[in-house]
């Protein structure tokens, strides 16, 4: 048997050219919303909202903590939808997620200037920083999994960092629905223990993106 | 010819109709595009025009397989090239390569390419190894004969929606053993 010639290759091709399939965006949309209900619901039986939601919603320290990872998320999102595609450099775009980590920067300055030092490592120890550590990773895994599907339709210039991204993304995902059960509202407390959780969850990212976002 | 940048952007929006024919000629008109950009790509490193028919078959895989990825309002060459420029560098690294020529510096000029292929190509024998008993036959039918999914429906008893899907399985599959190989 012969090479495949380019233009027998481009004949299979052309004839495959009917075969339309839905976007990114939907496919990526559809996945969280089964990904971030999977979490919600794992969330929703164990660990639950915390009991004095009430009371923290008139407090700025637990608004703030939700915008912060709010606003993580929906960078992360961005960022990650923006990675699909081959043309995207990848500096630009994650030059673009820092003004989450700015804002987190600017909450623990403003708390080491008002709160007297030697509260400093009560309010950073916290009061669960394992059970943290623990439940953003798990309850990332569904939309991590849901994103890293929806995306082998994508074509990222590099797989890792593209993965990195989603595990980024699914982590402060993840981070968002903790913060609504965790106590610990210390500006200390979320840019110590959340950033090493949503770290993990990106390193998880990383390795399974160089594997599954190859193309 | 005419301006080439909307020629093909044109005809790619064409093709993303639903227009069979509009995608046909981007492709076959991408080839020589990609033939002249491959080869170039290869110069840079000293290498000679051996792989560069790979490297253009694994582009218009790509470009066929990635296509939800190139934004309609864009124009279509430059995303070409950037899928061209990732093949490239997939291929140099295979070699034992160091890449360090920063990504868009690979020749700007979308030239076309006149010469013929000088290589065929990847081997055929390793692409349908890759595939099973039914994939195969449909790709062997398409590739090497010329059959429409149509004909091949008829020949083999199945709906055209099933040879369309295998079809396209099968290619994606292709993809898959050529990355790996």
């Amino acid at each position: 048997m012969p090479d495949m010639k380019t233009d027998a290759l481009i004949r299979t091709l052309a004839e495959d050219g009917a075969t339309r399939r839905p976007s990114l965006a939907r496919r990526l949309t559809l996945a969280l919303l089964i990904g971030g209900s999977l979490a919600a619901g794992l969330f929703a039986t164990t660990l639950g909202v915390r009991p004095d939601i009430g009371a923290a919603l008139h407090t700025w320290p637990f608004v703030f903590k939700i915008a912060i990872a709010l606003l993580a998320y929906a960078l992360a999102l961005w960022a990650c939808a923006r990675l699909a595609s081959p043309q995207v450099g990848v500096r630009d775009t994650l030059a673009g997620l820092i003004a989450a980590p700015v804002l987190l920067a600017a909450a623990v300055g403003y708390e080491l200037l008002t709160v007297a030092p030697d509260a400093w490592l009560t309010r950073a120890v916290g009061s669960n920083a394992r059970v943290c550590l623990v439940a953003i990773p798990l309850l990332s895994l569904a939309p991590l999994a849901g994103a890293l599907a929806a995306l082998r339709v994508g074509a990222p210039q590099s797989p890792s960092t593209a993965g990195a991204v989603t595990g980024l993304m699914a982590g402060t995902f993840a981070a968002t629905l903790y913060a609504v059960h965790c106590p610990d509202d210390s500006a200390l407390f979320v840019a110590l223990w959340y950033s090493l959780a949503v770290a993990i969850v990106a390193v998880l990212g990383a390795i399974a993106g160089s594997r599954v976002l190859q193309w | 010819m005419p301006d080439q940048t909307s020629h093909w952007t044109e005809l790619m929006r064409a093709a993303n109709r639903g227009d069979a024919h509009a995608y046909r000629r981007v492709l076959e008109g991408l080839a020589p595009i990609l033939r002249g950009l491959v080869k170039r790509g290869f110069a840079r490193y000293g290498l000679g025009p051996e792989e560069v028919e790979d490297v253009v078959q694994e582009t218009l895989l790509a470009v066929h397989l990635k296509r939800q990825t190139w934004d309609e309002r864009q124009p279509l060459l430059p995303w070409v090239r950037a899928i061209a420029q990732n093949k490239l560098i997939d291929n140099l690294r295979r070699r034992g390569r160091r890449v360090h020529v920063p990504i868009d510096d690979i020749g700007d000029a979308l030239a076309v390419d006149d010469e013929p292929a000088i290589s065929n190509g990847v081997d055929a024998e390793r692409i349908l190894a890759s595939l099973n008993g039914r994939q195969r036959q449909i790709v062997q039918a398409i590739s090497i004969e010329g059959a429409s999914a149509r004909q091949v429906a008829d020949r083999l008893g199945m709906t055209e929606g099933a040879v369309r899907v295998a079809l396209h399985r099968a290619l994606k599959s292709i993809a898959g053993a050529l990355r790996s190989a």
